[in-house]
């Protein structure tokens, strides 16, 4: 009886969160793939077919007969798709360096910061992440318009004549996404620098290595999963990004998250922004897939 | 072969045909995938005894204590307590308790509520909860720490809570699992003789699973001797040190100084071992049968051999010559390394029993070697 | 350890938490400003504040927000720690990888890619899109950041303190009411502020999943931002920013108190 207790409590405790994520994580994208192939309409959902689920076998055979590449094709033939994707890309990877080279000093610093502060220190490179991240992109439109705080301050300072052109270009976008994914960079790498024996710096000082030489050889080496898991964590969410570039970037900035929402807000066409997001999910399945190994091995050596 | 077991008490039910075991374990074994951790193992524990499984690290001896508490449960075989088969019955329902070697005390919870936690599961009422609890305090000392938390308590005091919360059940068995083994020299001392105190008080059966030889030699009635998942040897400390049955067993427990020969001739009592690769004629008591030409082992412990710098009498049997190469002094005792001729190093101890002596032995001196014929054991295994 | 500041190390912080916190501070500073410009200084001001709190569309997106984040913060970190259990207890059950998958996935999966696939799901089996909607995508994303923050609690987990309890005579379930959770507690709690934080922040999920009459605080600033910048929204920004500041400090400071605490017992308790 109470054997038969356990194993029911432990197939709940497994199966209601994991059919939870089926339902409304891996359904969904069903759904999009399928919805990717078919065709637009004027109707309500604007789409067809649309597989009515009691319409049985035949209406199910029915509907995938009906189904076509056509967007993908559409999508591979128009270069505005093609160079959104591209620019993403890139625009992620450039902004991902940046983040690292502003994030890993100020990790290194509060890893090496005296015991009683770096509490302290975590919490303040933790608040930011807690407050929206709305409210973080927004407060760079006041300070990067022409007319803004950063082109006051330069010109009072005499560094310039005329205000720069920040706002609604590409640098303010990198901007943006640098200062948006900061934490998400610095924790990671924070806490394998917080864990790590500093004696071994020691022992390679000890052993004829300069500072210098010692942190290229001993410390960023022994830091690398935090930077990957890191990197990781600001370049796979940037390539999909859709507030900065909407917000802070402009008309030449072309970003394949806000490509998909303009598809589907303003154009209706929602077979294609799904075929959008399919590609999108496709670029971005190894960096994902690589990001959950280095974090089940994290956790394994964790054990 | 005479018991030299009851030296410590009269208490002695293994020797006792008619005594009914109160713990058995039948041909069990358990394996964990290709691994076998308890190989085809049978013991049997008497009511009453302080009993310690002894062995190494990945011996199986703490497989089997879990699989007692029922964390566990045999691959094959059975375990009976009291007469009862164990097999399918949950941790929970079993009645016996276990003091982990981490103690697993419950941070969230005071001194009094890990004590209580066993009782309440039984569904105990309130105010026996409370005087078994006091009891409990009282009986570790700790009446003045039951608000406290256990991590503002010291090492000594958290092993004592969790001998407390164990205990405050009154199981059948108490099973320990390296009981003292995060304690330091001094208190794990002092702790080895307040456990024995307390077993003969609370007249519980005590299994205890350690690794130092020292604990289990000073605390138990028996000890099982344990490697690769099988038991070597069960037998009082005393036999176990001085009649070791195996060559594992006799390096295994303390020092000792082991020969391989073989067999030359064997009289009536006696037998003669030649070794050949030190050049000697061992003769020894024929405390175990065998016959010419058997290749045998010979263990001696070094407090059995005498060292003197005059030749002895008979330098053909139970002799060696050579030099003295080490000396550790340890106040109460000197432990000697001669170096012989063969190149072999022979331990010998000897008790500083007075302040000083004339001309003492030293490094380089030129000393025999040599003991009686009762001195060591004769092992065929 | 090394425990003394070089002067690398002092320059990098005081840079980066300037970049960090320059901007916030900038935006709380002009949502206290005389004049309609936010960049331009002209006296100290609250009227933005009084002109928020009468704005009801304002009000009625704050309560939408709040509702929603009670409950799908609540509800994650009930499904959420479960699934932490599945993970790290039970290591081999059919569809393993494709749980852990699962649960991490949506950790980095732009927004874009969760909210369309939620709405779609919603369209096909015909649900309204509503507060309930939005309610379910929060539950779903943020349950995996609890998930991720109770299973790192758990893989420290001493499993022998479960083992006592049930060596005492608790049955499984017991044991994980009256051990399990009060130990893993402190982590269920920061999962769940985490949950609550990221549904009152969120903005692209919900706005792809809710509908008619169910406008989250941030779709409301959005909008508004994308029809220029206002010192109400900063006056909104603040008041966001300044609530979810004092809780975050309280629950740090609160925790930096019973550690110093701890190690101040476990000092005393090392002198007996």
């Amino acid at each position: 009886m109470q054997k038969l207790i356990a194993s029911v409590v432990s197939r709940l405790v497994i199966s209601v969160p994991y059919l939870w994520m089926l339902i409304f994580f891996l359904i969904p994208f069903i759904i999009v793939f399928k919805i990717s192939l078919s065709q637009v309409t004027m109707a309500i959902p604007p789409y067809t077919p649309t597989i009515d689920i009691w319409a049985g076998w035949q209406g199910f055979i029915n509907s995938i007969s009906q189904f076509s590449w056509d967007n993908y094709v559409f999508l591979g033939s128009d270069p505005l798709y093609v160079k959104a994707y591209i620019s993403s890309v890139i625009i992620a990877g450039i902004s991902t360096f940046l983040t690292l080279l502003v994030g890993y000093p100020i990790a290194y610093g509060m890893a090496r910061a005296p015991a009683t502060v770096r509490s302290t220190l975590l919490m303040l490179v933790i608040l930011p992440f807690w407050t929206s991240f709305l409210i973080r992109v927004y407060a760079w439109i006041g300070i990067l318009k022409p007319e803004g705080l950063l082109n006051q301050f330069l010109i009072w300072a005499n560094v310039i004549d005329t205000p720069l052109n920040i706002l609604n270009t590409n640098t303010a976008v990198l901007i943006g996404i640098v200062y948006s994914y900061l934490p998400f960079l610095v924790l990671p790498i924070y806490s394998t620098l917080e864990k790590m024996d500093y004696s071994l710096v020691e022992a390679a000082e000890d052993l004829g290595c300069p500072p210098i030489t010692a942190f290229w050889k001993i410390t960023f080496p022994l830091s690398l999963p935090g930077v990957v898991a890191g990197c990781f964590l600001v370049f796979i969410p940037a390539v999909g990004e859709f507030v900065i570039p909407d917000l802070l970037g402009g008309s030449e900035t072309l970003m394949i998250g806000k490509t998909l929402w303009n598809e589907f807000s303003a154009n209706r066409d929602w077979p294609l922004s799904s075929a959008v997001a399919v590609v999108l999910l496709a670029l971005l399945v190894v960096p994902i897939v690589l990001f959950q190994r280095s974090e089940a091995k994290a956790q394994e050596s964790e054990k | 072969m005479k018991s030299l077991g009851s030296f410590r008490r009269k208490f002695a039910p293994w020797n006792d045909p008619e005594a009914k075991p109160y713990i058995s374990f039948e041909n069990v074994t358990k394996k964990f995938g290709d691994f076998t951790a308890v190989d085809d193992l049978s013991l049997t524990i008497y009511n009453r005894e302080f009993f310690a499984l002894l062995g190494a690290s990945g011996c199986g001896k703490s497989t089997l204590l879990r699989m007692l508490a029922g964390f566990e449960e045999p691959t094959s075989g059975r375990i009976l307590l009291d007469g009862q088969d164990l097999r399918g019955i949950p941790p929970y329902k079993r009645p016996v308790n276990m003091m982990f070697q981490s103690y697993a005390l419950f941070p969230h919870m005071t001194v009094e509520g890990n004590i209580a936690f066993g009782l309440r599961q039984d569904g105990m009422p309130k105010n026996e909860i409370e005087a078994r609890v006091a009891e409990m305090l009282k009986l570790v000392k700790l009446e003045q720490f039951a608000k406290r938390k256990p991590h503002q308590l010291s090492g000594g005091q958290r092993q004592r809570v969790a001998l407390a919360r164990c205990v405050a059940k009154r199981p059948k068995v108490l099973l320990l699992d390296e009981p003292l083994g995060a304690l330091d020299k001094k208190l794990r001392e002092e702790t080895q003789f307040e456990l024995m105190d307390l077993q003969m008080k609370l007249g519980l059966t005590f299994v205890v699973v350690t690794h130092d030889q020292e604990e289990a030699m000073t605390m138990a009635d028996r000890i099982a001797v344990m490697d690769k998942g099988k038991v070597k040897q069960v037998a009082t400390p005393a036999e176990v040190y001085e009649a070791p049955n195996s060559k594992f067993v006799a390096d295994f427990i303390g020092n000792v100084n082991m020969f391989e020969g073989t067999v030359s001739t064997v009289v009536p009592g006696k037998v003669d071992i030649n070794v050949p690769a030190d050049k000697i004629t061992i003769r020894t008591d024929a405390t175990r049968d065998c016959s010419a030409g058997q290749p045998v082992g010979f263990a001696i412990r070094p407090e059995k051999i005498r060292l003197s710098r005059k030749e002895p009498a008979d330098t053909s049997i139970n002799a060696a010559h050579g030099e003295l190469y080490d000396i550790a002094y340890f106040g109460d005792m000197t432990v000697f390394h001669v170096r012989l001729e063969s190149g072999r190093i022979i331990k010998a101890a000897s008790l500083n029993a007075v302040r000083t002596v004339d001309n003492p032995l030293g490094y380089d001196d030129m000393v025999w070697v040599n003991f009686d014929t009762d001195a060591g054991i004769l092992l065929t295994a | 350890m090394n425990t003394t500041w070089s002067r690398f190390n002092i320059v990098s912080l005081v840079i980066g938490f300037a970049f960090l916190y320059l901007p916030i501070v900038l935006l709380v500073v002009f949502s206290f400003n005389e004049s309609r410009l936010v960049t331009v200084w002209a006296g100290f001001s609250t009227k933005w504040y009084v002109s928020l709190f009468n704005n009801k569309s304002f009000i009625d997106a704050a309560w939408v927000t709040i509702r929603v984040g009670l409950i799908s913060a609540t509800v994650a970190t009930i499904l959420g720690t479960l699934g932490a259990l599945a993970l790290t207890r039970y290591t081999r059950f059919r569809g393993r990888m494709l749980f852990s998958a699962m649960i991490y996935a949506p950790l980095v999966m732009p927004e874009v890619i969760t909210g369309l696939s939620l709405l779609l799901l919603f369209v096909a089996i015909g649900f309204d899109r509503g507060i309930w909607t939005v309610t379910l995508a929060h539950i779903t994303f943020t349950m995996c950041f609890v998930a991720v923050v109770v299973q790192s609690r758990l893989v420290t987990f001493d499993r022998s303190l479960e083992e006592a309890a049930m060596d005492l005579g608790a049955t499984p379930v017991t044991t994980f009411f009256k051990v399990t959770l009060p130990v893993i507690l402190p982590a269920v709690v920061s999962g769940w502020m985490l949950a609550f934080t990221l549904s009152l922040d969120d903005l692209v999920i919900s706005s792809f999943t809710s509908g008619p009459g169910a406008t989250t605080l941030p779709m409301r600033i959005y909008s508004q931002v994308r029809l220029g910048v206002t010192p109400e929204i900063n006056a909104a920004c603040t008041i966001l920013i300044a609530i979810v500041a004092v809780g975050v400090v309280i629950a740090s400071v609160a925790n930096k108190r019973r550690e110093v605490q701890k190690a101040r017992d476990e000092q005393a308790a090392a002198r007996h």
